[in-house]
């Protein structure tokens, strides 16, 4: 039977239209119509046309920024979904084990970007982090404000001890909704562990899967305080992504226009993506 | 209200005045014809016609960058050639 449609509902929406407009779209508005204008603060704008646009496009340096940070969500995504779901298959499922695990999981989650940053720039310093003090005396040349594979390898396990609870919590949401029904109906069939993984379990666990891939992407692909605060986006430029380019351009050197024009060049990447993964992961599950 | 801050200019307030026309009617098309025509195209998943406006929309903006990076400023036949892609698209996908 087709669901009524009552088209008064749109009402109820109309709050959060509102809510929308004025902390998306019309924020979106202005930086569309700063790209394409000059200024030298006063409130003074002069029309640039499309030159902002051509200067970001042809400029290296967002070339080597897109690429870092295409590797850097690449890296993160290959790291922690696999992760993610292996801790999430390991985690008990009855007994006091389940609280103290998801405690433990969602600790990370629960702590601010900023002071995530602090403690891995704490931990990683050779004179007085456990990290790079360790590492030091086992004789590893480790130093992440020098070395750009050093800073690197830090701003990876960073955000891989921070998000991948985040990761593991949504799949052992979607395992434990998992009738034991499956399991026994697997058991008799003498389904080996990695039948009952690939066919009960990954299914089951599709749409938290999505949801979790699709956060991570978006997240990883604007992730700005916590290599702020490790790196500063260096050695060099070794670590600095698109948003820390970006504020670098728009607040350190005060280049409205270019920055504008790089932040809807990024906007739109990130829509497009994002778009790809949702539609492509959807239509999976249905021909599921 | 002052909306200074919000630097509009002439070009930049026509691009935004068609967009909500597009919005606009497609809402008026969608309360003359309900349920958004889905349908699956040639890439092989189901697309309403929200949907073909969206990729419509967001390929012409790639469409503008590609041909701005590539070719040159003069966007007049980019501008074109989205306009065949969005016919396509909403024919085709």
């Amino acid at each position: 039977m087709d669901k009524p449609i009552n088209n008064k509902a749109w009402l109820f929406v109309l709050p959060v239209l509102v809510l929308v407009a004025f902390s998306a779209v019309i924020p979106l508005m202005t930086v569309v119509n700063y790209s394409f204008q000059d200024t030298f603060g006063n409130n003074q704008f002069f029309w640039a046309g499309l030159e902002w646009y051509r200067e970001v496009l042809s400029s290296e340096r967002f070339h080597n920024a897109l690429w870092r940070q295409f590797l850097f969500t690449g890296i993160i995504l290959a790291i922690q979904i696999p992760l993610g779901v292996a801790v999430a298959l390991a985690m008990p499922r009855k007994g006091w084990g389940v609280p103290v695990c998801l405690v433990l999981m969602a600790l990370p989650l629960l702590i601010p970007w900023n002071v995530v940053g602090t403690i891995w720039q704490i931990f990683g310093r050779v004179d007085i982090g456990l990290l790079g003090y360790t590492l030091f005396n086992l004789g590893i040349d480790y130093n992440y404000t020098q070395d750009p594979l050093d800073a690197w390898i830090t701003v990876v396990v960073m955000d891989v001890w921070h998000w991948t609870s985040l990761v593991v919590l949504l799949c052992y949401a979607g395992l434990v909704s998992i009738p034991d029904a499956y399991y026994q109906a697997a058991k008799i069939d003498g389904a080996s562990r990695w039948a009952v993984f690939r066919y009960i379990q990954l299914p089951k666990m599709h749409r938290v899967l999505l949801i979790a891939i699709l956060l991570r992407f978006m997240d990883s692909f604007m992730i700005y305080t916590e290599p702020f605060v490790v790196t500063g986006g260096g050695p060099g430029s070794a670590t600095s992504f698109l948003s820390i380019d970006l504020v670098k351009m728009a607040i350190g050197q005060f280049d409205v226009g270019p920055a504008a024009a790089m932040s809807i060049i990024y906007f739109l990447i990130i829509l497009a993506l994002s778009y790809v993964f949702y539609t492509v992961m959807t239509n999976a599950g249905r021909e599921r | 209200m002052d909306l200074s801050w919000m630097a509009w200019t002439w070009p930049t307030a026509i691009f935004f005045v068609v967009i909500a026309l597009l919005l606009f009617g497609m809402g008026l098309w969608e309360f003359a014809r309900p349920g958004g025509a889905p349908r699956v195209g040639i890439l092989r998943f189901e697309t309403t016609r929200g949907d073909r406006l969206f990729i419509s929309l967001l390929g012409s903006a790639f469409i503008n960058l590609a041909w701005l990076g590539l070719i040159g400023p003069n966007l007049w036949w980019a501008l074109a050639l989205c306009l065949v892609y969005a016919v396509l698209v909403f024919r085709y996908v």
